[in-house]
């Protein structure tokens, strides 16, 4: 029966190709958009460290100013950490790993003679990022907590970096000048960038940087060395003349992110940073109330960063309105369509087929429909994906559709269809079969 | 033309009207907004930018010995100004549309800590001749004197030692609403001041911040003599000869120094780069919008065909008992514009609505009100245009039908 039905809904179809061309163009376009857009929002807000995402937190303060001027929309200096906060909390070890951080860009001078000197992007920290977010190592590894104090001059290198300056010999133990110094690498990592990269400063493209070092936190403080261009990429923002002095206490530049493993932890740690927000007030360096010292997930953090931008939303909210347009399209002609065939319907139904056999046909009809569209939607997005990639945007090359987005296209497309055959066939059934007849 | 019988039509297809007056509606909403979303886009990338925009090339050295700055600054700007066609050089900290800012909260008098009110300002640091190199247009006042361009020096701080600044017209404007800028100060903190001697022309700042696109014009320029962290050549020529003037400056600097990184780009390059995700914005908006309307008007065709279809024994009848052909066109023309306007009457609250939405959620104005009636003219016209084709196949139907059985 069902394959009669399904010859009987071809045959239909064939019958007005234009129109049923049409029908299939304007859901595939609706499915092709919005399936675009949703791919795009999918990959911006995944996960980037989905094994230890939910052990990663980051602690945030509000050393400010009463009066000072916060901008609800943009970035604020209480976004990142001061130096003596940052080493207060790092030296608290409350965490079962901590780390601060600060982004980079330094001079690297080659010693390679072809190569002219540039600058990279990369990362300032301390010895247990590395732990804390699982870096693979290729050789070698990071450096230690005695390392940190001592300011040493060591490097880890990402492999990218590694193979520009040393080919493809081994980089582990070999020197290369960064700004005025001489680094000895240590390690060598994969190029490994999380996307977002979530640890990032506000300023940094969440989803095309990608750090091509590592360097001690400390070396940063020496300003020999920042003349020389050791140079902080991320806002360094205050709230009183800044005087050159990273150490300032009112000048933010530091990201922490913090490993807390239970529960039990996590409320410890929230407590710990009121109980130090309060004491940094009771000593008249604090001014706001001790309970905005904020702990946030890592998560969390995204959210609240929001990084997907705007533009993106509304896409995607305009993608929706017009799948919808499409839809009460395709309900409206097969609704017309189906009832200009009321005539056959009610043969039909004089003959003795059921309410649901007239359905079930009708419904095949649309559902054929449907599933055209959504074949015709899937080639549309995967060349909306594609015209994305070719967009400037910080995000463009991340947009491609992976297993599960392309799943739930088929299911969009499907449900689609459905839905806009629902009405049409709901209402060809309810012909009823003999007053058609005697008009006819 | 009498519109009763065609009500009476409707009624009896009253979903597939209801469903187009849907689909009309919700077109209207989504046009009006992505077309309120498209002019202010166009209207960001079009932002005045009192600057030579067109004679303009940046070269930008790094890597450079900061110490060295006070030597090495004035030997590249005299080789430079020897390239052919250079017609003014200078150095420069950061360049409008580079997003690499250099910004200061200011304030009409001194503060202890940045208050809420003290507006987020771009600052320019250049040494002598910046104005010309730039193209500034001064509207009051005068630029900066050799005097002053050579006491001004940079310390750990990154602001000059100077005492005075040139401010655009929108930043006066904003600190001293309907005042005159000239010799009034403006104020870094509580230890640096700046007396404003001159109000030019509004200048674009490097990157855009939280404050709106009214702060894109709020630009201050100081004095400098040549320094450490003033990495930016501008080298001005006639836009003919820029794209030669490029190459060789970028030589001529890279030759004088040979450990650092150089980088030219022309100022139109600049501002295409920033610009680059918004114009790429405007085009999918445009793309949704055409789209969207072609896929309405198929659908209106697509019912109206099927309409016209339908009824093709009661048109054959009309026109035998005497509606010429003008009559029949009538009715289905004024069909689609009940069914346009019920729907274009939905569409502009729908559109309102999203409109106060996405002002809510988003950075979006208030959709001015010309935009309802234009886009409901719009739809309007797209209906009556896609109605066109089956309508006159309506008009062609013969009387004789009428006597036809089916």
């Amino acid at each position: 029966m069902l394959g009669y039905y399904i010859d009987l809904a071809l045959g239909n179809l064939k019958r007005t190709p234009v129109l049923t061309a049409l029908m299939v163009l304007a859901i595939g376009l609706g499915i092709g958009a919005s399936m675009t857009m949703l791919t795009v929002l999918h990959v911006m807000t995944e996960d980037p460290l989905p094994a230890r995402s939910a052990y990663l937190y980051t602690p945030h303060l509000d050393p400010l100013p009463v009066k000072f001027k916060t901008d609800p929309m943009g970035t604020n200096p209480n976004q990142n950490l001061t130096w003596p906060d940052a080493m207060a909390l790092l030296n608290a070890h409350r965490g079962v790993q901590q780390a601060a951080m600060a982004g980079g860009n330094v001079l690297v001078w080659p010693q390679r003679t072809d190569l002219q000197p540039f600058y990279v992007d990369g990362r300032y920290t301390t010895h247990a990022f590395f732990a804390m977010f699982g870096v693979p190592f290729i050789k070698g590894s990071g450096w230690t907590a005695a390392d940190d104090q001592a300011s040493a001059h060591v490097v880890v290198l990402a492999e990218a970096l590694a193979h520009k300056l040393f080919g493809t010999g081994d980089a582990v133990g070999k020197t290369v000048r960064l700004g005025t110094f001489d680094y000895r690498v240590i390690g060598v990592t994969t190029d490994w960038a999380p996307k977002p990269l979530f640890y990032a400063d506000a300023s940094a493209s969440f989803y095309s940087d990608a750090d091509q070092f590592f360097l001690p936190l400390s070396d940063v403080l020496d300003s020999k060395q920042r003349d020389g261009d050791l140079r902080i990429s991320g806002n360094v923002s205050g709230w009183s003349d800044f005087n050159g002095n990273m150490r300032d206490p009112s000048t933010t530049w530091i990201q922490f992110w913090v490993q807390l493993d239970t529960p039990a932890q996590v409320s410890a740690y929230r407590q710990f940073l009121v109980d130090y927000s309060a004491e940094q007030k009771s000593l008249g360096r604090y001014q706001r109330p001790p309970t905005n010292a904020k702990l946030y997930s890592l998560m969390g953090w995204l959210r609240h960063e929001n990084l997907v931008p705007d533009d993106v939303r509304l896409q995607f909210w305009l993608a929706i309105g017009f799948l919808g347009v499409a839809m009460l399209n395709i309900v409206a002609l097969l609704l017309a369509k189906f009832l200009r065939r009321s005539g056959e319907i009610s043969v039909r139904r004089a003959m003795g087929a059921r309410k649901r056999d007239i359905f079930v046909q009708f419904g095949i009809e649309s559902a054929l429909v449907g599933v055209a569209g959504g074949l015709l939607g899937l080639g549309i997005a995967q060349i909306g994906l594609w015209s994305i990639r070719q967009r400037p945007d910080d995000y463009a090359h991340l947009a491609a559709m992976d297993p599960s987005m392309l799943f739930g296209t088929v299911v969009l497309a499907i449900v689609a269809s459905v839905a806009a055959g629902m009405l049409p066939a709901w209402r060809a059934c309810r012909v009823p079969p003999a007053l058609q007849l005697k008009t006819q | 033309m009498d519109i009763q019988p065609i009500l009476a039509a409707l009624r009896k297809h009253r979903i597939p009207a209801i469903l187009i007056v849907l689909e009309i509606a919700l077109a209207c909403a989504v046009l009006c907004n992505a077309v309120f979303m498209i002019g202010q886009r166009i209207g960001e990338i079009n932002l005045p930018n009192a600057i030579d925009e067109q004679g303009i090339s940046d070269i930008r050295v790094l890597g450079t010995d900061p110490k060295l700055a006070s030597d090495d600054v004035p030997r590249n700007l005299a080789a430079l100004r020897q390239i052919p066609g250079v017609t003014a050089a200078a150095v420069i900290n950061t360049m409008p549309l580079t997003n690499n800012g250099w910004n200061s909260n200011v304030s009409t008098q001194p503060q202890e800590v940045m208050e809420k009110d003290s507006p987020n300002v771009a600052t320019y640091l250049f040494t002598a001749g910046g104005e010309q190199a730039l193209g500034l247009r001064l509207l009051r006042g005068r630029f900066f004197t050799a005097e002053e361009y050579a006491d001004s020096k940079l310390g750990d701080s990154f602001i000059p030692t100077t005492h005075v600044t040139l401010v655009t017209q929108s930043l006066a404007e904003r600190l001293w609403p309907g005042q005159d800028a000239l010799g009034k100060q403006v104020w870094v903190g509580k230890d640096y001041h700046f007396t404003v001697v001159g109000v030019i022309a509004d200048v674009l700042r490097p990157n855009q911040n939280g404050e709106g696109l009214a702060a894109f014009h709020w630009s201050m320029f100081l004095p400098l003599s040549p320094a450490g962290y003033l990495n930016d050549y501008i080298v001005r020529s006639a836009p003919r000869d820029r794209a030669r003037v490029t190459d060789a400056a970028k030589q001529k600097l890279a030759g004088l120094s040979p450990n650092a990184v150089v980088k030219g780009q022309t100022f139109s390059e600049t501002r295409d780069k920033f610009f680059a995700d918004t114009r790429s914005m405007v085009w999918m908006l445009v793309l949704v919008c055409v789209v969207m309307l072609a896929v309405t008007a198929f659908g209106i065709v697509g019912l109206t065909s099927f309409w016209v279809g339908q009824r093709r024994r009661q048109i054959g009848i009309r026109r035998a008992v005497g509606a010429t052909r003008a009559h029949i066109m009538q009715y289905f023309q004024t069909e689609n514009f009940l069914l346009s306007s019920a729907g274009v009457a939905a569409g502009m609250i729908l559109a309102f609505g999203i409109n106060l939405y996405l002002m809510q959620h988003y950075q979006m104005l208030r959709m001015p009100w010309y935009y309802l009636p234009a886009s409901a003219i719009a739809l309007w016209v797209l209906g009556q245009l896609a109605v066109l084709g089956p309508a006159l196949r309506a008009a062609n139907v013969p009387p004789v039908v009428a006597t036809r059985g089916v």
